[in-house]
């Protein structure tokens, strides 16, 4: 660190800036301590308040429940209804949001030209921005009756008209980041493969496509996650029965939705408010896992590139 | 530099603001005590916390505001957030009343004699549970029998109670809501269970809003919120009225509480003894719900 050509630098503002260094450094790594430490009280928070639903009810008879009656007596608590609901609903938004997310992106980063593709990414942009719940009234008002007409069923709300509108919701994320991967990838690359003697689509699918492939799945897992955790929608347009939805063309619920709806006036510290807790455990264990796999695969992709 | 002037003149300018508020407040109390020889109402003062109920809340803001009105000295803050929250307040000690649209629960009454309060409710206004179904259905009657089949799933199809033969889509409000509570109870029957197949959805309004547009379906809401797209059915075979409400021929009816810890005093009382004279008791019209007597 200390090279022979900074001596001559005078000695006082040299020791300044390195005191000044080791004071960010560590601001830095309190920043990055702080966020680990925030999802440890997280943690932390909800198992504290699921205590008593795991002591009472048992992890794995909430997990593994099939009903969900919280307010009869006596009440059952099972998570299944809301587990495979989360689970439709988020796969129906994946299904729509990845393949025209990348198309998008790829569209965006390889074939747009000029001020067009200025306007078409900030348009993209702008709808990251669009309130939740007035996606969900446009839901109630178009893709609901749309979808009670064509599949003939007895009600728009649905797992799949709730899917369809949280992958509008997820479409922003996976472009726009998708976009950066594809943007990033080195022109070289591109250049080589022109070169070659391929045409702009075979460059794009066989180099640059594969190249930006772990910030494409990146894309992809946030995507997952943003249509994971969102409530408002799911609220308006599944429907919140308490089935366990076999198709998507059924009423579902979901875990945010469970939560967000009923912890409003359950009895503080009692045995529901404490499975809302528990619910909400296992939500952020699926994220957790979601994201952690999503790490590993990362991980494991930017090593086969270093090689 | 410039930026923080423009904070601090803002700042002072809501300060200012403030204590005008609050002399101005003060100022219209003396004049009500010196000047008109109104009632023994215009020397309170002090301030009255409420909360709880989403269903009560529009209700209590208008007695506060009505209230505020008529005693310059007092200050009733109203929040919402549910009758649990509301309830858990109480018990927490940060507020005077709480609201609640079903009566409070065994382990809430437990919880707050541990905390030395002692729940005392006070029946303030009452709401009617209607039914609705499609403006297209040509149902117009329902036992409270049947309806409790109906949402029990026993009866699943409209042809079985003189209906089109059609499936029966189920709406119900979630179960943090207490006219979900009142359903649960009075028509599901607390032994029975809402079919699995019921939609719950998070406000009346969208019950309302999805009743209007889909024909097979059965829904309920409050008194208050009833409109021409939907049809109001009766219940064996008596209408949802104020007054059918009012004199118990209507069978779905619920009260809506204030709970305080222990029987108000001081401000409080006068306050609920307003809530329940004929001029708080106008105001529980005014907002669609049932008062306590005409």
């Amino acid at each position: 660190m200390t090279q022979p050509s900074e001596r001559t630098a005078s000695k006082g503002r040299l020791g300044l800036s390195r005191a000044a260094d080791a004071v960010v450094r560590r601001a830095i790594a309190v920043c990055g301590l702080i966020a680990v430490v925030v999802l440890a009280a997280i943690f932390g928070f909800l198992l504290v308040n699921a205590i008593k639903a795991i002591r009472e009810v048992g992890l794995w008879t909430m997990i593994a429940g099939t009903d969900w009656y919280p307010t009869t007596e006596p009440p059952v608590f099972g998570f299944l209804p809301s587990e495979v609901g989360s689970l439709w609903v988020t796969g129906v938004a994946l299904l729509l949001a990845v393949p025209l997310g990348i198309a998008a992106a790829v569209y965006l980063s390889e074939f747009a030209k000029g001020r067009f593709k200025e306007i078409a990414k900030s348009i993209v942009e702008f709808m990251a921005a669009v309130p939740s719940v007035v996606l969900g009234l446009l839901g109630l008002a178009y893709v609901a009756p749309v979808i009670s007409r064509t599949f003939n069923v007895d009600s728009g709300l649905t797992a799949l008209t709730a899917g369809l509108v949280v992958g509008v919701m997820s479409l922003p994320t996976i472009i726009s980041i998708a976009e950066d991967a594809l943007y990033s990838v080195p022109k070289e690359l591109r250049q080589g493969a022109l070169a070659l003697g391929n045409t702009d689509w075979q460059t794009t699918y066989k180099v640059v496509v594969p190249a930006a492939s772990s910030g494409i799945f990146a894309a992809s897992m946030l995507g997952l996650g943003r249509a994971i955790g969102e409530t408002m929608v799911v609220l308006m347009l599944a429907g919140n029965s308490g089935l366990i939805p076999t198709s998507s063309l059924q009423a579902a619920r979901t875990m945010t939705g469970t939560i967000a709806q009923e912890m409003g006036e359950v009895v503080r510290g009692g045995t529901h408010y404490s499975v809302l807790f528990a619910m909400g455990l296992v939500l952020f264990a699926i994220t957790f896992a979601v994201n952690l796999a999503a790490d590993v695969v990362l991980e494991r992709q930017r090593k086969k590139w270093r090689r | 530099m410039k930026v923080s002037k423009k904070v601090a003149l803002s700042l002072v300018t809501v300060l200012a603001f403030g204590a005008f508020a609050l002399t101005g407040c003060g100022g219209a109390k003396t004049d009500g005590a010196s000047g008109t020889t109104e009632t023994a109402d215009a020397e309170l003062s002090g301030s009255i916390t409420v909360s709880g109920s989403d269903t009560m809340v529009n209700l209590a803001q208008a007695w506060a505001e009505e209230f505020g009105t008529e005693n310059p000295g007092v200050m009733v803050s109203v929040k919402g957030g549910g009758s649990g929250n509301g309830i858990a307040a109480l018990i927490n000690k940060t507020t005077e009343f709480a609201n609640s649209s079903r009566d409070i629960k065994e382990e809430e009454v437990t919880q707050a004699e541990a905390a030395g309060v002692n729940p005392v409710t006070t029946v303030v206004a009452k709401d009617g549970v209607v039914i609705i179904v499609s403006s297209a259905n040509a149902v117009a009657d329902i036992t409270e029998e049947n309806l409790g089949k109906v949402y029990r799933g026993e009866i699943t199809n409209w042809k079985e109670i003189g209906g089109a033969d059609a499936p029966i889509v189920l709406l119900s409000r979630d179960s943090s809501s207490g006219t979900y509570g009142f359903m649960q109870d009075e028509v599901i029957g607390k032994e029975g269970k809402f079919a699995k197949s019921t939609r719950n959805l998070q406000s009346t309004q969208a019950i309302v809003d999805e009743v209007s547009k889909n024909a097979n379906s059965i829904g309920y809401i409050g008194l208050g919120y009833e409109n021409a797209s939907i049809k109001p059915i009766t219940v064996d075979s008596v209408e949802s009225t104020v007054d059918t409400v009012l004199d118990g021929t209507y069978a779905l009816s619920r009260p809506l509480n204030m709970i305080s810890n222990g029987e108000p005093t001081g401000v409080a009382k006068a306050y609920v003894d307003w809530i329940l004279s004929p001029a708080g008791q106008k105001l529980v019209a005014d907002q669609g719900f049932v008062p306590l007597a005409k």
